[in-house]
């Protein structure tokens, strides 16, 4: 993995790039189609909305930006704790408390749209929701799928209910209240955007300070717990963090989107990378990029709603992710068995040739030609010769007189190797594992590939009594013309 | 803590119940889950500087035992002491290997990380993991054969290879009392002889380790104390004498069936008034 790790950065970057090419281009293309200005227009909208220059805007693409961070960053904890539906329930439990909240502040002072006594009836039912599963979890033999479902759309319900009550009051002015289930960023304020750039920064403070608490208990709690960590008082951190991201973000993505945000990063940053200190700051960009474009993309076409926006982007850089991240996307897996079959395909030919050398009747003078070595084993014409192409671009093998197949110097080396090896393991299984000599060489085919340079040594140093000089003699009976059954 | 004995418990006359220095003294120690006993009333002295197999059938409560020491299970009754005082007050000179199985292999550290985590107490409160810590953890990967697998993400190891990480982790701890929940589970003979060769080494040092074990021919040749469980404690002592046909009948033979029944009905039934769940 190590020696990979370079090119991993590399091509994260490359394909980072890319990306972002791709967004602006769908951008300019849906732009493009959905309105008639020409494209002069356009492109002076861009560059107004991307380069910061109206004030709106401004909040609400920084806004988001940094909300998107904080939830990337956040949602990767989130995520290894395999809490991802909890945050997606208590997302949903903060409805009643905003409804309620409002109904209280109506009927207090009249004036029900203050966010900082809504932001607070989110955050406490956010938490009276996730307690409301711990008891069900503790108190009843529910499995926690049901338990978490069930929470979720009962407060959801219980919200839906008190919202139109809401809407009903006389006061209050209840216009407006949905924008928390759908997520409104337009009506984001200097003062929202700032809370929302304080809660960032308590998210990566706080990410970076408890990294090695955070892992500790995200990988094995139980462990955490017997060196005297505070587990729960280190899972309710966590947990808070995500509490707090998610009311903040409410406003901007909307309660049903917010989870998205949390999750979505965090998902797509793990098929980049194995360690967790890369997936993290990787989520934690993942994030705030969505938030830049999501709201950029809103910003410049009035009735595309940000949250939509915005998840939508984080699901551009998943789907990115899952085929090209380089740690284990799509194409990095079928890249890697590709290379494996072809690294198979030229040991068992360079083993054929070897082993015709050594069997044929008439001396080393002629190779076999293609038609004989496809009798051997069971490969395809095509493959053969796929394969002998590319051996010859190796110079690991020319052709001799009549189209017989010879190797070269550089290719006896490696053919070496590879009969060395295979005679290895294949002593080893009849000496170690009971295997019939009649059936050693198939199953030592399979595995041969495979085996690790510190695995060989240790055979070797095993067998070292049994096989003797440089190159063991096969333990069975070689046929030239037969070769595998 | 007076000394009382119990007919099950057949301790070395050096270590009796009660003894302060013991490296684990449990007393009177019943552990349920959702209403249904898995221990009763264990009576434990344990001796220093020896190799202790826990052995008994599969739901014996061989690993909620372990987890019940540690706090990880609560206790419905009983007192257990680390050297004479509570386990909070000594967890630093104790070591625990849990089970393979407990954690997600696929998470994305590599082997080297997992074991730094034995260090993580020492280490403290929001401060990283220094390059003298990172010294001490490939040094215990190298005690366990792993030290050319530092680099390597877990999800790559094998099953024996993790098991080995785990054994690592609490070997940089440094500790005086090692639990280690069925190491030879599922390994390969690598590291089967890896861990033997190291539960000597341990013993050699003085340390005390207390195995949960599920090969009883391996017992004797790997082990010189034995605690034989089945909810309730069976026997316990040194191999030799512990160890014998008619103490493993009562271990595995069908006495507790009838016991174990009633405890399903008792679960199954209403509640008592008195019960607290």
């Amino acid at each position: 993995m190590n020696n990979r790790r370079p090119t991993t950065l590399k091509m994260a970057s490359i394909l980072l790039v890319a990306m972002l090419l791709m967004v602006a281009g769908s951008m300019a293309a849906i732009a493009g189609t959905g309105h008639t200005e020409s494209a002069d227009d356009f492109s002076t909208e861009l560059l107004r909305v991307f380069t910061f220059q109206d004030y709106n805007t401004r909040v609400v693409v920084v806004g988001t930006t940094l909300l998107g961070l904080a939830a990337g960053l956040i949602g990767t904890f989130l995520v290894l704790r395999k809490r991802a539906l909890l945050s997606d329930t208590l997302s949903h439990a903060t409805l009643p408390g905003i409804a309620l909240a409002f109904i209280v502040m109506t009927l207090t002072t009249g004036d029900g749209k203050q966010l900082p006594a809504l932001i607070a009836g989110a955050a406490v039912f956010s938490v009276i929701g996730t307690l409301s599963v711990l008891a069900i979890q503790r108190f009843s033999r529910l499995k926690d799928d049901a338990a978490l479902g069930i929470v979720l759309s009962v407060y959801f319900g219980l919200g839906i209910a008190l919202m139109g009550m809401a809407t009903r009051m006389d006061a209050g002015n209840a216009a407006g209240l949905s924008s928390f289930i759908y997520g409104k960023t337009a009506s984001m304020l200097f003062s929202d955007a700032l809370l929302i750039a304080v809660t960032a920064l308590v998210a990566a403070v706080a990410s970076i300070l408890f990294f090695k608490e955070f892992s500790l208990v995200c990988f094995d709690a139980d462990y955490g717990n017997t060196q005297g960590w505070p587990v729960g008082l280190l899972d309710f951190l966590m947990m808070a963090l995500v509490v707090l991201v998610t009311v903040i973000g409410l406003q901007a993505v909307g309660l049903i989107l917010v989870v998205a945000l949390l999750i979505i990063p965090a998902a797509s940053a793990r098929f980049w990378t194995f360690r967790l200190r890369t997936m993290l700051w990787l989520s934690g960009v993942f994030g705030a990029l969505s938030g830049f474009f999501g709201s950029g993309v809103s910003a410049l076409m009035a009735n595309l709603p940000a949250g939509a926006v915005i998840v939508l982007t984080a699901s551009l850089f998943f789907i990115v992710s899952l085929v090209f991240g380089s740690a284990r996307g799509l194409v990095r897996i079928s890249i890697d068995r590709m290379q494996l079959r072809r690294k198979i395909m030229n040991e068992n030919l360079l083993r054929d040739l070897h082993e015709w050398m050594e069997t044929a009747s008439d001396g080393n003078a002629v190779g076999p030609e293609i038609r004989q070595l496809l009798s051997r084993r069971a490969w395809s014409p095509s493959a053969l010769r796929r394969t002998v192409k590319r051996l010859r671009r190796q110079q690991m093998l020319h052709h001799g007189p009549s189209m017989s197949l010879r190797l070269t110097d550089v290719g006896t080396q490696s053919a070496r190797e590879v009969v060395r090896r295979h005679r290895l393991w294949e002593t080893y299984l009849i000496t170690h594992a009971d295997v019939a000599p009649g059936m050693v060489d198939l199953s030592a085919d399979r595995i041969e590939h495979v085996l690790d340079p510190l695995l060989i040594d240790q055979l070797e140093a095993t067998l070292a009594d049994q096989t003797g000089g440089e190159l063991p003699r096969s333990p069975h009976e070689l046929v030239a013309e037969k070769g595998v059954p | 803590m007076a000394a009382t004995p119990h007919h099950a418990t057949e301790t070395k006359s050096t270590a009796g119940i009660g003894d302060s220095s013991a490296p684990l003294w449990v007393n009177d120690l019943t552990v349920a889950y959702h209403r249904k006993p898995v221990l009763w009333d264990i009576e434990l002295n344990l001796p220093e500087g020896r190799l202790i197999a826990v052995v008994g059938p599969n739901g014996a409560g061989k690993s909620t035992f372990i987890k019940s020491v540690l706090g990880l299970v609560p206790r419905a009754s009983g007192a257990v002491t680390i050297y004479g005082k509570s386990y909070k007050a000594q967890r630093h000179l104790v070591g625990y290997v849990p089970q393979r199985e407990s954690v997600d292999w696929d998470f994305p550290v590599n082997a080297l990380e997992v074991v730094a985590m034995g260090l993580y107490r020492k280490i403290g409160w929001l401060r990283p993991v220094g390059k003298r810590d990172r010294q001490i953890a490939l040094e215990a990967l190298d005690k366990v054969g792993m030290a050319n697998f530092a680099d390597r993400q877990i999800s790559q190891l094998s099953g024996g290879q993790q098991q080995r990480v785990f054994l690592a982790r609490a070997l940089a701890q440094d500790a005086r009392l090692y639990f280690m929940d069925e190491p030879f589970a599922g390994v390969d003979v690598a590291t089967e002889r890896a861990i033997i060769a190291l539960l000597k080494e341990l013993k050699a040092a003085g340390k005390t380790c207390v195995v949960v074990h599920h090969d009883l021919q391996t017992v004797p040749t790997y082990f010189d104390h034995v605690v034989l469980l089945n909810m309730r404690l069976v026997a316990a002592g040194p191999v030799e004498t512990v160890f014998n046909e008619e103490n493993l009948k009562k271990t595995y033979g069908g006495r507790l069936t009838l016991l174990s029944q009633a405890l399903d009905e008792y679960a199954k039934g209403p509640r008592f008034p008195t019960d607290k769940g």
